[in-house]
């Protein structure tokens, strides 16, 4: 079934409002999740949400507005709704807007899915968890928790330059984590990534992850946790498994190269950027070892896809080319007041939500080297994986990183297991100490990125591998 | 926000009809409950001094959770038209039928009245539905959203501004197949703006059961005062500083506190720091939950949970004394004890938490010593900072996380301003700083060395909970390095 229609009557009745420019979403989704703890599933729960979101640029000054009713009448009230509040933004007006050109094209596209994920069974899901879980328990685990998650997207994108363009995204993703219980302190492992690791893919993902084999290892390092020696405090070398390094880009590249932060439109609350545009092109981001790129039409990646939601297909660009920032994360009209030539990382987290700035795939190009040939490499250093915290001030710049395990790297072997490992640094201080790189790049999932007022959640994508830093700060503790 | 958007009944006649659904489907046996929320949120955002963003949506939300033949099953939706709400009936029994057994399922809310205001003047005969319900802020206009940003701009006198006006207003009502049902209503109204002045920024910010009661003017020329006093900071070395936390940066320990402490299912878990009986904290700290709201305000939230648990207030902390934690019926029949009325949506996974906490005013207020308009020190604080004799006066924390849940260690930055206080007097601002510090620790016996004399409403910056804090004065917090490196 198509919603075009009622996409194109809300674009005409905020055209027909006074507006110059009008897009709308129509989206349905289905989501379900489950959940478990200990061997019993612990919540199962489906959602579907269906409705659109009009956009309205009334002179210079943008409004938007939603309902979850998709029926012609609604849709028109919509589009007309949003030329008021347009009209409305235009008592505290700026500078003109432009869009920077995106082709109108009438297109249709869907991800790669071999096993539709809603498609398998709740019995299913809840059986992996269930024996997931148990093994964990089995293994020593104080509290063993794991989840699925599936999202089922269908989106109608009608703008008034002629775009009439309908993706269909499958998406899915499962973790499982083991916790140990000290004397005053609490240990965690999880696998394969906090959270779990999430993609565009059918349910072949999760049956790549092997929850249940990979389940009592997580137990029992989580147990030897509780006696393995703190972490030391002081500088040095740091090897970083892809895991953490794929949050390290998340936020310390990613969000940093998102224009409308790098303009001051997110100053308020979730920052600014340290990056000034006037150095674009020229500012030495990190070593030469350093190829950053934004590519949402990477297959599986959790944030692909094959137009964003202002209409304009999915591009790969370099963000960052042996060591150089060269390239942004831009909107249609961020990026005219930039005054750069492309757009393609607009996207809203449904359609009761206005379209932002927001990160694609945002990751690494493969290094020359391997984990085994760092580590052999290092005389002296800590190697840490699986993020725990994360902190990061307004622009950017000094970061605060917490792993779930550490290791020793002495005389270029991994030695003794640390707990509690922690690092600490400046952005662009830490990426010029990376010398070694592995080629082990894996897609890392994030599907908790949180951005923009009210707020919305992110769906993002980050290839990383294992990588050398130097002279970092290591063990900050309270 | 228009006037057709102002409902009644319909929520309540949502949820029955879900019930009679749920009893079709899968005959009487099967124990539903069902909540329906309509919201309607604006929210005027403002950058650059321009409205950026200025957007608004209304939805209405079904949510169903059903309990059949021993296994549990959750769902929602907002298509509620007869074949939307069959579906989502249909689509969670199916679930419940192929879903593994709930040996946790502690069962249904039992027919309970809902408990009356604590005591605003607009509770009274209608207050089960109201609360001090101010119909003015649920109808509010872009235009008068755009008014206060256009008046916070223009106090800023120049300066770069940024932030938003929000007014949220929600229409919900509960129905169970035990027979509680119960409706409600509420609106918010909230600012909060920074000003930017030669890379440092000051910020203003506050939340109200009326948009009335925001002024855009007075709080933008707070933000521009704080902002050009940040100018030209100074960097510190880092280590233990004495401090004066400022309300909004009270706000964030309320709220950790509240999501990783207070949490009954972390509780349960032995994954928080809570023990209840045991003198956790200075005797100078008491923290309610206050969902109805109190004294002159409105309430904050619905008078009832996710589980049609009438809500009330909840004493977490009483001089210094842990009293309580957070519980939906899961968590509380896991701890041996009765909800609390904290469910929501997410509280079987993450735990449920209080969304309107209190930190409890110094009950022997000093006179705030008259300040310039200038000042950067908030009023609550001035007392507090005058009785400093070296540290730091901090406006705002930001992005902080939790290192150890069990003790809660946090780390963070500061953020909109900080100053250097000597013998009382702001003698130089000072450039952002990261901190690592235990929580529970800061507040602990005998570091608490005093608390202002006024709670200030702020609104969580990113969901819809809120805060009332006043200033507070701790004899330590551990700043781990500059911000800028």
């Amino acid at each position: 079934m198509s919603h075009f229609d009622e996409a194109s009557a809300a674009v005409q009745a905020a055209l027909e409002a006074g507006a110059r420019y009008a897009d709308c979403r129509v989206m349905v989704r289905r989501t379900e999740s489950m959940s478990a703890r200990d061997g019993d599933v612990e919540e199962v729960y489906s959602d579907e949400s269906a409705g659109l979101g009009v956009r309205a640029l009334v002179g210079s000054s943008w409004g938007f507005y939603a309902v979850p009713d998709l029926s012609d009448s609604a849709a028109r009230a919509a589009g007309r709704r949003a030329a008021q509040i347009a009209a409305a933004s235009a008592t505290v007006p700026g500078p003109p807007v432009d869009l920077v050109s995106s082709a109108a094209v009438e297109a249709s596209w869907a991800n790669e899915c071999e096993i539709d994920p809603l498609g398998v069974p709740l019995s299913t899901k809840g059986d992996l968890l269930v024996a997931a879980t148990a093994a964990a328990k089995a293994a020593g685990a104080d509290l063993a928790q794991g989840s699925v998650t599936v999202w089922d997207t269908r989106k109608w994108f009608v703008s008034s330059e002629g775009h009439r363009i309908d993706q269909h995204t499958r998406e899915c993703g499962a973790g499982v984590w083991a916790s140990a219980f000290g004397d005053g302190e609490i240990q965690r492992r999880s696998w394969p990534s906090y959270g779990g690791q999430y993609g565009t893919r059918g349910w072949e993902l999760v049956d790549s992850l092997d929850l249940i084999g990979n389940a009592p290892r997580m137990a029992e390092e989580a147990r030897a946790l509780l006696t393995a020696p703190l972490c030391p405090t002081g500088e040095t070398t740091l090897v970083l498994g892809g895991e953490q390094l794929a949050l390290q880009i998340h936020e310390s590249v990613g969000h940093a190269i998102e224009l409308d932060r790098i303009l001051g439109w997110e100053a308020a609350f979730a920052g600014t950027s340290w990056l000034d545009l006037r150095k674009l092109g020229s500012l030495r981001y990190g070593s030469e070892l350093m190829n950053i790129t934004i590519d949402p039409s990477l297959p599986g990646a959790l944030g692909s896809f094959g137009f964003d939601d202002e209409g304009t297909p999915a591009t790969k660009r370099d963000a960052v080319r042996d060591g150089v920032w060269v390239g942004v994360l831009a909107g249609r009209d961020s990026a005219a007041v930039a005054g750069l030539d492309y757009a393609g990382s607009v996207r809203s987290d449904g359609w009761a939500r206005l379209p932002m700035v927001r990160m694609t795939n945002v990751g690494l190009e493969p290094g020359p080297h391997t984990l085994d040939e760092i580590i052999a490499a290092t005389d002296d250093g800590v190697f840490m994986d699986v993020n725990r915290s994360w902190s990061i001030d307004d622009r950017r710049l000094n970061f605060q990183f917490g792993c779930e395990i550490g290791y020793e790297i002495k005389n270029g072997k991994r030695g003794r297991m640390l707990r509690n490992p922690t690092y600490t640094g400046i952005g662009p201080k830490f990426w010029q100490s990376m010398d070694m790189l592995s080629s082990e790049t894996v897609a890392w999932g994030t599907p908790n990125c949180g951005k923009g007022q009210p707020g919305q959640v992110g769906h993002t994508g980050h290839p990383a591998a294992p990588a050398r830093f130097t002279d970092v700060r290591v063990g900050v503790r309270g | 926000m228009s006037l057709e958007s102002i409902r009644s009944s319909v929520e309540l006649d949502l949820a029955a009809r879900v019930v009679d659904l749920v009893r079709q489907a899968a005959g009487p046996s099967a124990e539903a409950e069902v909540m329906v929320r309509h919201d309607a949120q604006a929210l005027t955002r403002f950058a650059v001094s321009m409205i950026h963003q200025n957007v608004a949506d209304a939805v209405t939300t079904v949510g169903l959770r059903l309990h059949l033949d021993g296994r549990t099953a959750s769902g929602a939706t907002t298509i509620v038209d007869a074949d939307g709400l069959r579906g989502l009936v249909e689509r969670t029994v199916a679930a419940a039928r192929l879903s593994p057994p709930d040996g946790t399922w502690p069962g249904l809310t039992p027919p309970s009245p809902l408990h009356h205001s604590a005591g605003y003047h607009g509770s009274g005969e209608h207050s089960r539905l109201d609360f001090g319900f101010d119909e003015a802020t649920a109808r509010a206009t872009p235009a008068e959203r755009a008014d206060r940003v256009r008046d916070f701009v223009r106090a800023a006198e120049g300066l770069e501004t940024a932030g938003y006006c929000r007014t949220v207003y929600t229409s919900a009502a509960f129905a169970n197949s035990a027979g509680q049902s119960a409706e409600g209503r509420t609106a918010e109204a909230a600012m909060d703006g920074i000003a930017r002045a030669d890379g440092a920024d000051g910020v203003a910010r506050l939340a109200s059961g009326r948009l009335a009661d925001l002024d855009g003017t007075a709080l933008g020329a707070r933000a521009a005062a704080k902002a050009r006093a940040a100018r030209n900071p100074v960097e510190l070395t880092p280590g233990r500083y004495e401090v004066v936390l400022e309300p909004e940066a009270v706000a964030d320990l309320l709220d950790n506190f509240s999501v990783f402490g207070f949490n009954g299912k972390a509780y349960a878990q032995k994954q928080s720091f809570a023990e209840l009986g045991a003198d956790q904290f200075d005797p100078s700290v008491t923290l309610i939950d206050e969902p109805l709201g109190s004294r002159d305000e409105h309430a904050a939230g619905l008078p009832f949970d996710d589980e049609g648990t009438p809500r009330e207030s909840l004493v977490l902390v009483r001089e210094g004394v842990t009293k309580a934690v957070a519980h939906d019926r899961t968590s509380a029949a896991e701890a041996g004890t009765v909800s609390t009325g904290h469910a929501s949506g997410s509280s079987r996974t993450w735990g449920p938490y209080a969304t309107h906490v209190r930190l409890e005013a110094s009950p022997a207020p000093a006179a705030a010593p008259a300040g310039d308009p200038a000042d950067p020190v908030a009023a609550s604080a001035r007392p507090l900072v005058a009785r400093m004799e070296r540290g730091l006066l901090i406006t705002d924390l930001w992005y902080t996380r939790v290192l150890d849940q069990k003790t809660l260690v946090i780390t963070g930055l500061t953020r909109n301003g900080v100053w250097l206080v000597e013998n009382g007097e702001v003698t130089a601002a000072v450039g952002n700083m990261r901190f690592t510090q235990s929580y529970p620790q800061a507040l602990g016996a005998g570091m608490v060395l005093g608390i202002g004399r006024e709670s200030i409403l702020l609104p969580d910056r990113w969901s819809g909970t809120r805060f009332a804090a006043p200033a507070l004065h701790l004899a330590s917090w551990n700043l781990t390095g500059n911000a800028s490196g």
